[in-house]
């Protein structure tokens, strides 16, 4: 007997994410941030001048 | 005769297919295409690490609004060409104001609105839909300023990419929390940290294609607007792609929930539809509004009281703050307000959510009723810092507050109630404005000038904090009857 509360959505295959793939995804949204960041940073040093 | 079904179209996910908009639509409108919430459950051996950056993908594309600004200038000059000189058929400032504004108030709107759909539909078609928006708004804004058409830009990057803002911030929140149970502040601080850097982004962007694309349009702005659109659209598929939602029941290893740390942190459950209900939402509604109000209180103020108050005279020749110092002071102040976001939420996950906002007012209104005197004191250094810092818990109230939503109502629909708290949001977007040029607008017609003109401001923003604090205090543990119960819930249904 089917005990799931809804048969005809598929269990859930494994889905195993590799080291590599998790720092390739933080990579894709950390350079841009470091960009901003760093063009901010750079417009914020006009300040100490 | 035998009975026909309508059966819907596979939807592939490989990715060029799924930068082709129109068929986006027809995969969202298939019950059981890949976008569905059933089809983004993880599986086992998933790194939950994925998630913030999916999240990311999402806050750092609508991040960019905060940005706008930076077209304001361009825009007002399609026809003449010339920024300082302004045609009498150019787009006046007051015009272009309403776009950004328009863009707010439709975030909050859109995030109450949407957000029940976004619990039943789940992440992945709820960050479509945003991207789709966001990424709508630009292109039919560049329609508008093409043919100089500001009811299209209202439309376009206003109201259909306001409602891409809505949809897109509420949208992985909920997500981060059920995966990080044990770390929520961390999470959706992470999260909402990228909508800080968004404008970061996007306003180096903007003025760097607006170079680019000068000969080829007036002020280069449509051209920007269309590749921005194309950018973002592109950036935000890949939270699209990335985001998973947790199975059920699915802890991290080792993780045992802790109920005991706080008694406002609840194991059980409240929905959208009832937590409005409860004076616990109103208290943090009050919370939010107080806290954003008063932190653009400074935003609004920052550049021009720097300049007037540290001035060449009051400094001495040659040492007073110029034009482009006051944009890094700015700059500076972005940074605070970005590293905050992050800071505190996940500070608030050691120190607890109601002693943490305690801090952002307590001490908000102690360095709020101290600028007026490092102003008039010419103390430029303290003044930097203690802007920098109510900046940083400006940030950390945006960011805190989806931990601390999860600590009184559960897990079950806290995106759903977060979209509706965000309406605190677009209140305090419209009243902070109007508030401190009011204020300030009357000290003037009084004849203070300089710093003196900015202090009722700063006073006033103190008192508005006072309001916020005793809210905080007064916020205590949902009252069981407000508990969601299956049974009782699936009685009704039946």
């Amino acid at each position: 007997m089917d005990n799931r509360i809804n048969p005809t959505v598929p269990e859930p295959a494994a889905t195993p994410s590799s080291g590599l793939q998790t720092a390739l995804a933080w990579l894709y949204v950390g350079v841009p941030l470091l960009w901003g960041v760093s063009q901010t940073f750079i417009k914020a040093l006009d300040l100490f001048k | 005769m035998q009975e026909t079904h309508l059966q819907p179209l596979p939807c592939p996910s490989s990715l060029p297919f799924t930068y082709f908009p129109p068929l986006f639509y027809y995969c969202m409108a298939t019950s059981t295409s890949w976008l569905d919430r059933s089809r983004t459950i993880a599986g086992p051996g998933f790194n939950r690490w994925l998630i913030p950056p999916a999240a990311l993908a999402i806050h750092l594309a609508i991040g960019q609004a905060y940005a706008f600004s930076v077209f304001k200038k361009p825009m007002g000059a399609l026809i003449s060409g010339d920024v300082n000189a302004p045609a009498p058929s150019d787009w006046t400032p007051g015009q272009l104001a309403v776009i950004f504004s328009i863009a707010i108030v439709l975030l909050g709107l859109s995030a109450a609105v949407f957000g029940k759909w976004l619990e039943r539909v789940g992440p992945r078609k709820a960050m479509l839909a945003s991207a789709l928006c966001f990424s709508g708004g630009f292109f039919i804004s560049a329609l508008g300023v093409s043919i100089h058409n500001i009811w299209l830009v209202y439309f376009g990057y206003g109201f259909v990419g306001g409602i891409g803002l809505g949809i897109g911030y509420i949208s992985p929140v909920s997500t981060l929390i059920k995966w990080f149970p044990d770390r929520p502040g961390v999470a959706t601080g992470m999260a909402i940290m990228g909508f800080g850097g968004g404008a970061m982004i996007g306003s180096p962007l903007a003025v760097a294609l607006m170079a680019y694309f000068k000969d080829s349009a007036p002020m280069g702005v449509a051209p920007t607007m269309l590749t921005m659109g194309a950018i973002y659209l592109v950036f935000m598929m890949f939270g699209v792609f990335t985001i998973r939602v947790p199975a059920e029941g699915w802890k991290p290893e080792g993780y045992v929930p802790n109920t005991q740390h706080s008694t406002l942190i609840t194991a059980a459950n409240v929905d959208a539809d009832t937590a409005i209900k409860t004076p616990q939402f109103w208290l943090l509604w009050v919370v939010l509004v107080t806290n954003v109000t008063a932190g653009i209180g400074v935003l609004e103020t920052a550049s021009p009281l720097i300049q007037e108050t540290f001035s060449d005279v009051s400094m001495g020749e040659g040492l007073g703050v110029t034009a482009a110092a006051a944009a890094g002071f700015v700059g500076l102040l972005s940074l605070f307000n970005l590293l905050g976001r992050f800071f505190w939420s996940s500070a608030s996950d050691k120190l607890g959510r109601k002693p943490t906002y305690m801090i952002y007012f307590g001490l908000g209104i102690v360095l709020y009723a101290l600028v007026p005197t490092l102003a008039a004191n010419h103390s430029l250094a303290l003044f930097v810092i203690v802007c920098c810092v109510i900046l940083s818990m400006y940030g950390g109230g945006f960011a805190t507050i989806p931990a601390y939503l999860r600590d009184l109502f559960g897990t079950m629909q806290v995106g759903a109630i977060h979209g509706r708290l965000l309406t605190a949001w677009s209140t305090a977007g419209i009243l902070g404005p109007l508030i401190v040029n009011y204020l300030h607008q009357s000290q003037k017609d009084k004849g203070l000038t300089g710093a003196e003109a900015y202090q009722t401001v700063f006073y006033v923003m103190a008192g508005v904090l006072v309001v916020g604090l005793i809210a905080n205090m007064l916020v205590k543990a949902v009252n069981e009857k407000y508990h969601y119960k299956e049974a009782a819930a699936k009685k009704v249904a039946a």
